[in-house]
């Protein structure tokens, strides 16, 4: 490197305590740090890092078993997997210790792969019951089945959703388009400082696709993030991510920016299947 | 055992009241009755019997209500287990006996009579003649041996040809006062004749606390040909009572029994839904729920008996228990030789919510014809952890998250009741119990 010296090092200097300031300002929302899980005695997640600042939506991409579904998973909460090492801070929280309820009040939110039928509670009543429960948990006081109607108008035409599917039993004999839906509205509802989407697109025809896509777009904001986990890049046409991850066994193997997604469409995912190992 | 308490009031019984009526009456009930002294309290050997001991009823000495006892009750005091519709066609018993003060028959559409059995045996000897005692078996079952002994309150329906009711009859049977030691022997009696329509509630109350009254009641319905009885019971005794509770059903072709069972008082309770498929294309379809905590000891067993060609028969039973409490389910699908294409399914699912709670479930097809379609399942289990984890992320609490569910486990088959006020009363009963909710879903 060339010595700088005088007025220029102090130039420098000051532009770099700037770039830092900025970085540390950064709004960051989650920070995962060589998190591993597994599932049935089998290591599934192997050390992943990651962060997400406000204002951003990453796409996490692999093959079939690479872990980004269990990523997802245990972001969420979901006591089927077992946290063996990491960390994982939302918020400046340690989101590991929090319940999945916890997580949801906090403001995390992840959309289900498999959305699970509740036959005998309307998705009214659940939908209110969250949203309230997000409420209480903030402070806020709860709302009253007509207020909450109103909040709920807006929210319908958001993701093109009959209101008659209110009065429905949650995701009862819904189709698949109407289950995912479903989770974008109830996204949508409750305004998540972080929404996860959990191969949302899996099993959507191209119109479904678009009414999830315009939702997670519509609710995009500086002040949120979202991780969109998917198998194919046609749902990224249409959310656009600022970043792009690969996972493979259980490892981020390549990170890049949007143009990666199309590569891995031309390329599919043979070509990074080398383990991180080589990489470490 | 106490049998000879029963003969012996069956004499007196005979001398005083059980004469009146029709001249074929009297014979029927000692036909009954020495069927009783025959047949016994059922034991757990008998297989109908194996998961339930009676020897509580057995026991003890009940009997009939002498009119002495009528306790007085006004409208106001029956009001909340109306429904809220002051308007249907209704008849209250109070502790086993028909309370015309407190009943509205008045309102009747054409085609359509609905008496109290005295009256009926007083004016329709020939209606009763026809049918009563011919459907209900008295020669096999105790119960229903001894109800047609004593029998001489309850209703009797009469729906003409092709008449459509719209509104439902309601047969409020109340205990109130100090009704211990009561034995109510109530007899009800449906005829829907061919392409008639109707809907029949028998509902079974206590305004009395925690008195240990017996309740033995028997009901049989004829389906003529094209006809559909909607028939809903619900069992609310008090929690110190017995009940044994018997439909049973006779269908002609193309006719269609629609049941809802629900039981969730009494300490010892046993209904029994019978149905004889006899006509090609008829069907049954059976839904019941059942709700038990304490030491409450609740059997359920349901017959089928698909008897001609081209018969259906839909079962959904499910049962929620907790404390110590015990819940039986026996179903009965019997498909005769000459049943073909018979279709029938029977799902019964249980959700035990404490350790002590027990369940037996004895799904039983016999099926002697070759060309049926029939299923079954039996499921016995605690909360789908799927579902509760589904909550739980979108913010609902552990311990909210598991009543919801367990609300939404009896809901599933509340939504089968094709009543509104009791579809909606059931909802708000069930949201009460399982979530401490008021109201709302």
């Amino acid at each position: 490197m060339r010595p700088v010296i005088g007025g220029r090092l102090l130039v420098v200097g000051y532009w770099w305590l700037v770039v830092e300031q900025y970085q540390l300002g950064r709004d960051n929302v989650l920070d995962i740090r060589n998190l591993q899980a597994r599932v049935a005695g089998n290591d599934i997640l192997k050390g992943i890092t990651l962060t997400v600042n406000a204002g951003e939506v990453h796409a996490v991409m692999g093959p079939n078993g690479s872990g980004k579904s269990t990523l997802a998973q245990v972001l969420a909460g979901n006591p089927v997997y077992e946290v063996t090492g990491g960390t994982v801070t939302f918020d400046g929280r340690d989101l590991l210790a929090l319940q999945p309820e916890e997580r949801a009040q906090a403001g995390v939110f992840m959309a289900f792969q498999y959305p699970v039928e509740i036959p005998g509670v309307s998705n009214a009543y659940f939908l209110r019951s969250a949203y309230n429960e997000l409420r209480k948990a903030r402070g806020q006081d709860e709302v009253d089945p007509l207020e909450f109607l109103d909040i709920m108008e807006k929210n319908l035409t958001l993701v093109d959703m009959d209101p008659a599917m209110l009065n429905r039993s949650v995701n009862a004999g819904f189709s698949g388009g109407e289950k995912k839906r479903n989770e974008i509205l109830q996204m949508a509802v409750l305004r998540p400082r972080l929404a996860i989407l959990d191969e949302t697109d899996s099993g959507l025809d191209i119109d479904a696709l678009r009414v999830v896509a315009d939702g997670v777009n519509t609710l995009r904001r500086p002040d949120n993030a979202a991780i969109v986990v998917t198998h194919y890049q046609r749902l990224l046409n249409h959310i656009v991510p600022d970043f792009v991850h690969v996972l493979s066994a259980g490892r981020i193997v390549k990170s890049g920016g949007k143009e990666l997604a199309l590569e891995l469409e031309e390329k599919g995912y043979d070509w990074l299947e080398a383990p991180a190992e080589a990489l470490a | 055992m106490t049998q000879p308490v029963y003969m012996q009031e069956f004499r007196e019984f005979a001398a005083n009241g059980g004469g009146e009526g029709p001249s074929w009456l009297l014979p029927l009930r000692r036909s009954a009755i020495d069927r009783f002294a025959a047949l016994g309290f059922p034991t757990p050997k008998n297989e109908d019997w194996h998961f339930t001991s009676v020897s509580p009823i057995a026991e003890r000495e009940f009997r009939v209500a002498p009119a002495a006892r009528i306790v007085k009750l006004s409208p106001a005091d029956i009001a909340p287990l109306t429904f809220g519709r002051a308007d249907w066609i209704r008849l209250v018993f109070v502790n086993g006996r028909f309370s015309s003060t407190l009943s509205s028959m008045a309102q009747l559409p054409a085609g359509v009579r609905v008496l109290d059995l005295a009256t009926a045996a007083r004016d329709e000897p020939g209606l009763l003649e026809r049918h009563l005692g011919k459907i209900a078996d008295y020669q096999h079952t105790a119960f229903t041996a001894l109800n047609t002994a004593f029998m001489r309150d309850g209703a009797v329906i009469h729906i003409s040809p092709n008449v459509e009711l719209d509104t439902p009859v309601h047969l409020l049977f109340l205990s109130a006062g100090d009704a211990s030691g009561n034995a109510a022997h109530l007899r009800t009696l449906i005829v829907a004749e061919h392409h008639a329509r109707a809907t029949v509630i028998e509902s079974y109350a206590a305004l009395s606390g925690a008195a240990g009254y017996f309740t033995n009641a028997v009901t049989e319905a004829v389906l003529g040909d094209g006809a559909t009885l909607a028939h809903i019971k619900l069992q609310g005794e008090s929690e110190r009572a017995f009940h044994v509770g018997t439909l049973q059903a006779r269908q002609a072709r193309d006719s269609h029994l629609v049941s809802f069972s629900y039981a969730a008082g009494g300490e010892l309770a046993r209904t029994n839904i019978y149905t004889f498929l006899g006509g090609d294309g008829s069907g049954a379809t059976l839904h019941g729920l059942y709700l038990l905590d304490g030491t409450q000891h609740v059997d359920q067993q349901t017959r089928i008996e698909h008897a001609s060609p081209n018969t259906f028969s839909r079962e959904v039973y499910k049962g929620i228990l907790d404390g110590a409490s015990h819940g039986v389910f026996n179903g009965q699908v019997y498909v005769r030789p000459e049943a073909q294409k018979t279709d029938g399914k029977q799902e019964n699912n249980n959700l035990l919510l404490s350790p002590q709670a027990r369940v037996d479930t004895k799904p039983q097809l016999e099926i002697y014809a070759d060309d049926v379609k029939c299923t079954h399942g039996a499921t016995v289990g605690r909360l789908d952890e799927v579902a509760l984890f589904y909550m739980k992320s979108r913010g609902i609490g552990a311990d909210m998250a598991r009543k919801l569910l367990t609300y939404a486990f009896a809901a599933g088959v509340i939504e089968a009741v094709g009543v509104a006020e009791i579809r909606t009363e059931l909802q708000a009963l069930t949201l009460k119990r399982f979530t401490g909710a008021a109201a709302g879903l």
